[in-house]
């Protein structure tokens, strides 16, 4: 057992109210590798990631990040590990008071001492990374829904996050945008080498961006491993959500393989 | 049965959410102190909390003293005693009609501004978003409203004495036909300094009590655009509601 985990989501359990969302989630996240998390409609996908970066504490268990506990840290300790982290929101989550360039500079002005200048070279850099020119100046009223994604994915990896976690980053999106998206997470993946942690239960999503796939049904992680391993499950409910994925994922592989050939 | 178990719920519900409030401000007061200080934010807000409400808090108070020196003066012709028109126009709006419903207009126009705006953010995940990016929203987005809220009251309030007094006088003057001179020194004879202190303090205690009532609604906003509604709507009842008995403690206690 001599791999080396970022993120460890040990028994999790979590309810609100008398709901229950969580209960006894296990999910470990290896440095350097795209993790797809998967599963229906208020499985509690995104309950699971609010726990990774701190915006949630579980009621039972605990979620090691970089073999620290996130329970058990001060506010100053917390803060320093979300730097850790970009989070690209569903909604894109872009301060609507501030231009794009200042979303994507904001965690720069805050937490750095560079000066104006080179904070713009940076925004500017980020936002050529994503695909995005000439917005800097705009508000995020003017961007469409993809436009806005890639802004609040520029503005997630403004600070070099050794973590992205993505919340549904396809959601909402049509067809070739929802392809940009994915081309967009596995070139994050090579250009800076970061570890992904998507959820999301887009199946042609999940088999494009991932290296491995787990599965959250009634709380609990019911299948996990290689995409091929985890879409040839044998579990009637992962085999029937994952069918889609099945699908493209294997044809993927004949299709594409006179192109890399 | 059901409705004692009903009402007994409510009541728990209230104490709850006033324990949370309690704590919410307390650990603003906290941050409140603690650099960096966003002096930007703070005059932002003293802009829209206290300069983009002139307006409406101006209008208030004109129609108050007015209408405060005919009523007045229909009582008090009944017993003599026209000459303490100014008088009473001066003490009512500095003691309390000035501080009172200047609060409850600004209630009204900023303290539903904060929590629809806040309450979107928190709809929209901007709120988490602040916390990924290592900023306390506390810090970020609820002091500088704290802050505004709590140093522009009085100056509004001294604004609405003023134009209350002045509505008053050209009221009783203009068309009550009083000697401008006597009016005018009925309306100083009484007041005391303590009369408007007292409306001062009052009205900083009732800007921290909009600002933080209208941001924990906000920041306790869930439920899309339905929830931003409601939350707003709660801001603007609770603040209200806090004022009018407040200012009942207030003025019973300390005056």
């Amino acid at each position: 057992m001599g791999k080396d985990y970022i993120i460890k989501v040990d028994n999790v359990h979590k309810a609100f109210g008398d709901k229950s969302v969580l209960t006894g989630a296990n999910l470990s996240v290896e440095r350097g590798e795209s993790m797809v998390v998967i599963g229906g409609s208020g499985t509690g996908k995104s309950v699971l990631i609010k726990h990774m970066i701190g915006l949630m504490m579980p009621d039972k268990g605990k979620v090691v990040v970089d073999g620290k506990e996130v329970g058990k840290l001060n506010e100053e300790e917390l803060n320093s590990l979300r730097r850790k982290f970009g989070m690209l929101f569903q909604g894109a989550a872009l301060f609507d008071s501030l231009t794009i360039g200042e979303n994507v500079g904001f965690a720069l002005k805050e937490h750095t001492n560079l000066s104006k200048r080179d904070r713009e070279k940076i925004v500017i850099d980020k936002l050529n990374m994503v695909g995005l020119k000439n917005v800097e100046n705009l508000k995020p009223m003017e961007l469409s829904g993809g436009m806005k994604k890639r802004a609040g994915l520029a503005r997630a990896i403004a600070m070099d996050p050794e973590i992205i976690l993505y919340d549904e980053p396809t959601t909402g999106l049509d067809p070739l945008m929802c392809d940009q998206i994915n081309d967009l997470i596995v070139s994050m993946q090579s250009k800076i080498g970061a570890t992904a942690v998507t959820i999301t239960h887009d199946m042609v999503s999940a088999s494009k961006i991932a290296d491995r796939v787990a599965m959250l049904y009634n709380g609990k992680f019911i299948s996990t491993g290689k995409p091929a391993e985890v879409f040839n499950d044998t579990n009637p409910v992962v085999a029937n959500f994952c069918y889609i994925g099945k699908i493209v994922y294997e044809t993927e592989a004949i299709y594409s393989r006179p192109i890399k050939g | 049965m059901r409705f004692v178990h009903n009402f007994g719920a409510m009541i728990i519900s209230a104490l709850h959410s006033l324990g949370e409030a309690t704590v919410f401000t307390l650990d603003t007061l906290r941050w409140i102190v603690r650099p960096p200080f966003r002096i930007r934010a703070v005059l932002e807000q003293m802009q829209e909390i206290g300069y983009n409400s002139i307006p409406i808090v101006a209008i208030t108070a004109l129609s108050t003293g007015a209408v405060l020196a005919i009523q007045s003066y229909i009582g008090f012709k009944r017993f003599g005693a026209e000459s303490m028109v100014g008088t009473v126009v001066a003490l009512s709006m500095t003691r309390e009609l000035g501080p009172v419903l200047t609060g409850i207009v600004v209630a009204g126009r900023a303290g539903s501004a904060m929590a629809a705006e806040l309450g979107t953010m928190k709809v929209t995940e901007q709120i988490d978003a602040l916390f990924t990016l290592s900023a306390n929203p506390v810090k970020y987005l609820i002091v500088p409203r704290i802050i505004a809220a709590t140093l522009m009251l009085p100056i509004l309030v001294i604004l609405a004495d003023m134009i209350g007094i002045a509505g008053g006088a050209s009221i009783g003057v203009g068309v009550l036909d009083a000697n401008p001179v006597i009016y005018m020194k009925k309306t100083f004879e009484f007041l005391q300094l303590n009369d408007i202190y007292s409306g001062l303090f009052k009205s900083m205690v009732f800007g921290l009590i909009i600002a933080a009532v209208s941001c924990f609604q906000g920041v306790n906003t869930d439920g899309g655009a339905e929830g931003v509604g409601k939350a707003t709507t709660r801001a603007v009842v609770v603040s209200t509601i806090m004022i009018l008995l407040t200012d009942y403690v207030l003025t019973s206690i300390l005056f």
